[in-house]
């Protein structure tokens, strides 16, 4: 703090400082992407942070005026890169809510299979990188480790990595294959010989039966460090009536105590929990009783802890989702037409992905293409209590906060 | 050189200074965080256990500029943020090489045409040395294009200094004056 | 409560000045409010114990244009602006839209912005919304505490999504096309 000294035969107790702009980003190896901060500091203490963001506007909404609804699908996955799968889930939801369109059980239950497993790896991710910004580097080799396997269950499913394009409207463009390789890196994990084939669903709980146990090894690497602890809880304190009022969603909200997850019944828009009827999950909600004594509601740990619960649970979803594909009748896919003239209606839509409730709004006009696609992102309003949160910590604690927060850049600037 | 060979103890190599230079660059390319978008996930996979840029001497990742031998664009360069991506490419120290990975790096990629507010390819911006197509590129073909830099530092010609860069871009339109 | 319920609620409150007709044959019905009174009509909606709304889910503009002449008569839409609000209730778990309907230009005047009032002092994210709808679909939210382009930079020109928008030819000295 500044201050002044008027009687000089005062003696100095603390260091002079003096206001000054620090411009943390864009580029900048902790603000997840192209986030810049502006931040107004006194000594080591912030007073103001500003997010700037746009430095990776795409224009996504006026792509999608001009395309097909299907051929906007692929630009879905380049919002939140990191959970392409949910974002087509999610985008495809809205244009079958907008046709009248009902896909049949067998594409429901593959839905959930792949959208869960892309909540896994989204989470993942978000530790790493969680840990990079901590200064700790072995978390994110694990967390890609594992994340890679996941990785290759898309590429056997649909080909492609990280932009999957895989849900698309009408059910999911390829149906579940019936064998795969075992992958490499799973092999090596459970120390069997490369190169063997299997039935694809065996694989999958091979490496979900791995994964389980390696999560008390993460709360033992990160959540339950003293570091960590020390670096997150009590730190960016959202109280429940700003994520609110905010509009913060997802791991963000329900870590600042707010019991809300559109996956439920009683929460979600009746075509998107239709999928999830039947099955037996939790929703984690801070507090936590295994909480530490420093943690506070709706600071740091809580929204971290948050995400590594809903690992559990999104593992406990893709085991159950896995009989009830097997026993579904019907195809993956329902044909829609790219020249499918959309009606004179207008839906929004939002779902449950991993950093948040995204929604989409199209409004259809007797064309193909609609007249306004609009995707709200979760992240953007997820960011905008940044200022708030950053308000009279340290300087070295905003990447911790930004890093909470979990960000996509490509959904905030869409 | 035979009359050389066999005068000297073992573990002894002769070679020239610039081979020798070379092989010391292209053996430690350090390249800068520098994240934009989708692609930026590839890279850190490039980095990560299962890939392992480390293999080609590239995996100490530089969160400056000033300490950076290669510049890897990976992800879309918007308006916003070409100057900026102009003004690290300034800040590094000679001798620099970027990659440009990725469909909207190297033209624009799915935002050709209605992108009111994405530039069409990184070369408008910067010199790029290698291309790396894909939507995002595969992190073998990263590090494919890590190789191609490595071949390009490996036939560099100390005495002729800086061979000139290629005239970029298929479009005819030139970069902006480097 | 479904949106009959709610409507008849905001029409007892506000009356018909204020509180347009109701459609509520489409997928999502909306109710169409008066430029001048949403912010009235956000707070009530807000804190008033049957309805609850306390999170606003999404807020765009849209703009209804056709700028082919040979396509317009087609269009099926008066030249308009929209700006659509989503709104839910965590606690009492229900849904409602709202629209606020105002011309294409303020005066009919090319380039002149139409307003509509911030609720921002309502629903905290609606001040970045209505930045982004102010920055891509060209809506002036007035008594706004901070309306500037969020997502292009400070000097672009026009307003990305509506339908009569020039593409860059450059941008500081890039090529844009």
């Amino acid at each position: 703090m500044s201050m002044q000294i008027e009687d000089p035969r005062v003696v100095e107790f603390d260091v002079q400082t003096d206001e000054m702009l620090v411009n943390m980003g864009p580029q900048h190896p902790s603000t997840h992407g192209v986030l810049r901060l502006l931040l107004r500091t006194d000594g080591e203490i912030v007073h103001e942070c500003t997010p700037h963001i746009g430095y990776l506007h795409r224009c996504a909404e006026k792509i999608g005026e001009n395309l097909a609804t299907p051929q906007w699908v692929p630009y879905t996955d380049r919002m939140d890169y990191l959970a392409a799968m949910n974002m087509n889930l999610g985008f495809s939801l809205a244009v079958e809510k907008l046709v009248g369109m009902e896909v049949n059980e067998k594409a429901m239950h593959l839905r959930v299979f792949i959208a869960e497993l892309g909540r896994i790896a989204s989470h993942l991710v978000a530790m790493g990188t969680y840990g990079l910004d901590l200064g700790t580097f072995s978390p994110f080799l694990y967390a890609f480790r594992e994340r890679e396997i996941i990785l290759d269950f898309f590429e056997e499913a649909c080909g492609a990595r990280l932009t999957c394009s895989y849900l698309t409207v009408g059910g999911a463009t390829h149906d579940l294959p019936e064998e795969m390789e075992i992958p490499d890196g799973l092999a090596a994990l459970l120390q069997i010989p490369k190169g063997q084939r299997a039935h694809f669903f065996e694989v999958v709980e091979m490496f979900l039966s791995w994964l389980e146990k390696r999560i008390k090894e993460y709360h033992a690497l990160l959540t339950t460090n003293a570091i960590f602890i020390k670096r997150t809880a009590g730190i960016g304190i959202l109280s429940r009536e700003t994520a609110i009022s905010f509009g913060c969603t997802g791991p963000v909200l329900r870590g600042s105590g707010v019991d809300y997850d559109l996956r439920r019944k009683e929460d979600g828009e009746a075509i998107y929990t239709r999928m999830y009827e039947g099955y037996d999950f939790e929703v984690p909600v801070a507090p936590f009783a295994d909480a530490p004594r420093e943690a506070v509601l709706g600071d740091n740990w809580c929204r971290f802890y948050v995400r590594m619960m809903e690992v559990v649970q999104s593992i406990r979803l893709v085991r159950q989702a896995i009989p009830k594909y097997q026993k579904a009748e019907g195809t993956h896919r329902e044909v829609f037409k790219f020249n499918t003239k959309l009606p004179k209606d207008e839906v929004y839509l939002e779902t449950e992905c991993p950093r948040g409730q995204m929604g989409f709004y199209i409004v259809g006009n007797g064309n193909a293409e609609p007249l306004r696609a609009r995707a709200k992102s979760s992240c953007f309003c997820n960011l905008s209590v940044t200022d708030q949160l950053c308000e009279g910590v340290p300087l070295a604690d905003v990447p911790s906060v930004v890093g909470s927060l979990d960000v996509v850049m490509g959904e905030i600037d869409r | 050189m035979t009359w050389i060979e066999g005068r000297f103890e073992e573990n002894v190599i002769t070679t020239t200074l610039e081979d020798a230079l070379n092989w010391g660059q292209q053996s430690s390319i350090w390249p800068m965080t520098f994240g934009l978008a989708c692609c930026a996930i590839e890279m850190m996979a490039t980095g990560a256990s299962k890939y392992d840029i480390d293999r080609f001497g590239a995996g100490a990742f530089r969160a400056t500029p000033r300490q950076a031998d290669l510049m890897i664009v990976a992800g879309t360069v918007t308006f916003k943020m070409a100057s900026r991506v102009r003004r690290l490419y300034e800040q590094m120290a000679d001798p620099k090489y970027v990659i440009a990975m990725g469909a909207c790096t190297v033209g624009g990629g799915p935002y050709f045409k209605h992108g009111y507010h994405v530039v069409k390819g990184v070369d408008l911006v910067v010199p790029v040395d290698v291309y790396v197509p894909g939507c995002p590129p595969r992190p073998e073909a990263l590090l494919e294009g890590l190789m191609r830099i490595q071949d390009k530092i490996k036939h560099r010609k100390v005495t002729k200094g800086e061979s000139t860069l290629p005239v970029p871009h298929h479009t005819g339109y030139s970069a902006l004056n480097v | 409560m479904n949106i009959q319920e709610v409507h008849s609620i905001l029409l007892q409150k506000f009356g018909e000045a204020a509180v347009g007709a109701a459609f509520v044959e489409a997928t999502d019905p909306w109710i169409v409010v008066d430029a001048g009174s949403i912010v009235d009509v956000g707070t009530f909606l807000r804190d008033d114990e049957r309805l609850r709304f306390d999170h606003l889910n999404d807020l765009c503009g849209c703009d209804y244009f056709e700028p082919d002449e040979k396509k317009a008569p087609k269009f099926g839409h008066d030249p308009h602006v929209e700006v659509v609000y989503q709104l839910s209730s965590m606690e009492l778990k229900h849904r409602l839209k709202l629209k606020v309907i105002v011309a294409r230009w303020k005066n009919d005047e090319q380039g002149q912005l139409p307003e509509v009032p911030s609720v921002s002092s309502v629903w905290g994210i609606a001040n970045w919304h209505e930045r982004e709808a102010y920055d891509l679909v060209g809506i002036f939210f007035q008594d706004h505490p901070n309306l500037r382009r969020i997502l292009c930079p400070e000097d672009w020109q026009g307003h990305a999504l509506r339908k009569d928008y020039d593409f860059p030819l450059e941008y500081h000295g890039v090529r844009g096309r």
